[in-house]
């Protein structure tokens, strides 16, 4: 279990670390480590150059932005698990953090090592889909970005070029009312990967009708996925426990699910109807409990 | 290339190759073989050390970029050379351990969740220990040992500050 051997640099700017990228094909970024470094110890994965970002100033933080939320690459699972802003502005990511991993892998780990990877069951990935998140990103040219929706190809498989480093991930201020979220997931044991995940948000006005819902599933196929038709068959109704239930069954119908040596097609496609339904229960439950829609 | 680690306290300057892990300079380099080296890809948690007071996988690090962090092994944890720290009489009369190879990678699992927690339900204590496989115990009774760890510190801490012992 030792990597084969290569050189290490340590850029202080984004745009150093994407001229060193430039100039080497089998050069890697290393941010926190958490999936690279056992890739590297079981040597599947034999870069050249390691260029180590983590501590490119530019990178690091959690910032309000257009009254959405930006989060820097570097920013560790543990900084965002208990952060203030992130509670307040994206809660369904807080609420999913503590199932990433375990403490000693959130307390290295960073948010962009986990969405640039793209693992199909990782939480952070699956949060960023379901909310419809944007990718920040540079390369060569400048600063870019691209919504998530265009960003994960195949499993570990995105969109970003080749010589690119992604910067943070941004998350639009969200639609005003009293809102909720869920997530829930299975998986063979404590802080493994899910077999199946599911988050929710839920938007509801003073009536209790619901004005906006966003759901997602990861796990389950190639890549995390947005249930967009929940929003057709929730949006304008009351949602009681058996509208949420029909419209889970009926969201996840045509969902691509993986046959693997963990679980069949058909188990996963029925866990995903079932922890679909049960975060929209929790993302609704949450949102009747919130006061009023001042808080946004 | 060239490293300085800041380990248990004191500064140490190494020569390294960058593949290097900080589990294996801390055992091979510096001789600290209290890290214990079990599945080295992440998995396991025997090489559970503290970065910066975080528990952290040693095998996760590289040697050359832990410098500037305040790095902690398990021999930092006795208060005095030849004594135990609460939490870890509290895995010897718990019966906590039986190889040894996780347990390292427990106590300091333990002793961070003790720092922020003084009362941890059992529940807390199953997640603070999650990333840390044992194939020996079961587990039940190294989540007694720290339980019994914390009820110890409570009880010090109060008579300490005039409470109930």
């Amino acid at each position: 279990m030792k990597p084969v051997n290569f050189d290490y640099a340590r850029p202080n700017s984004v745009a150093a670390a994407c001229a060193l990228l430039a100039a080497d094909a089998d050069a890697r970024l290393i941010a926190g480590g958490q999936t690279l470094i056992p890739m590297l110890a079981m040597r599947l994965s034999r870069p050249t150059l390691l260029v180590d970002i983590l501590r490119v100033p530019e990178l690091n933080g959690i910032r309000e932005k257009h009254s959405g939320l930006e989060i820097g690459a570097t920013t560790r699972h543990v900084e965002v698990e208990t952060s203030a802003l992130v509670r307040k502005h994206v809660p369904l990511l807080a609420r999913a953090m503590p199932w990433v991993g375990h403490p000693a892998i959130r307390a290295r780990g960073t948010i962009g090592g986990s969405l640039a990877h793209g693992d199909p069951a990782a939480e952070v990935p699956l949060v960023a889909v379901t909310l419809g998140a944007q990718i920040l990103y540079e390369d060569a040219e400048g600063p870019k970005s691209m919504p998530i929706n265009e960003f994960y190809l195949a499993p570990t498989l995105t969109a970003l070029p080749a010589a690119a480093c992604l910067t943070g991930v941004r998350f639009a201020a969200p639609v005003a009312g009293r809102r909720g979220c869920g997530f829930h997931e299975v998986s063979a044991r404590r802080s493994d990967f899910a077999i199946v995940a599911a988050a929710a948000e839920v938007v509801l006005d003073p009536d209790d009708i619901c004005i906006a819902v966003s759901a997602g599933i990861g796990g389950a196929g190639d890549t995390p996925v947005r249930l967009h038709s929940l929003a057709e068959a929730l949006v304008g109704s009351k949602l009681t426990d058996r509208v949420l239930g029909e419209a889970a069954r009926a969201a996840v119908a045509d969902l691509d699910t993986a046959d693997d040596l963990h679980a069949s097609a058909a188990y996963r496609k029925r866990v995903a109807a079932v922890l679909a339904e049960r975060a929209l229960r929790d993302a609704r439950d949450e949102a009747m409990q919130a006061s009023s829609g001042r808080r946004g | 290339m060239q490293v300085s680690l800041h380990v248990n306290g004191t500064l140490h300057t190494l020569e390294v190759e960058p593949r290097l892990s900080l589990l294996d300079a801390l055992r091979q380099n510096l001789r600290l073989t209290g890290t214990h080296a079990g599945c080295e890809h992440g998995v396991c948690g025997a090489c559970t050390v503290l970065i910066d007071g975080e528990p952290s996988r040693a095998c996760l690090m590289l040697a050359v970029r832990a410098d500037g962090y305040a790095i902690q092994t398990i021999e930092a944890i006795a208060p005095a050379p030849g004594e135990l720290s609460v939490l870890q009489d509290a895995f010897c009369e718990t019966h906590g351990l039986q190889c040894g190879y996780c347990t390292p990678g427990m106590i300091l699992a333990g002793h961070v969740l003790l720092k922020q927690n003084s009362s941890p339900t059992r529940e807390a204590v199953v997640e603070a220990i999650s990333g840390n496989l044992c194939r020996c115990t079961g587990y039940g009774q190294i989540v007694d040992a720290i339980l019994l760890a914390a009820e110890r510190l409570r009880a010090g801490n109060a008579a300490k500050t005039g409470g109930r012992p």
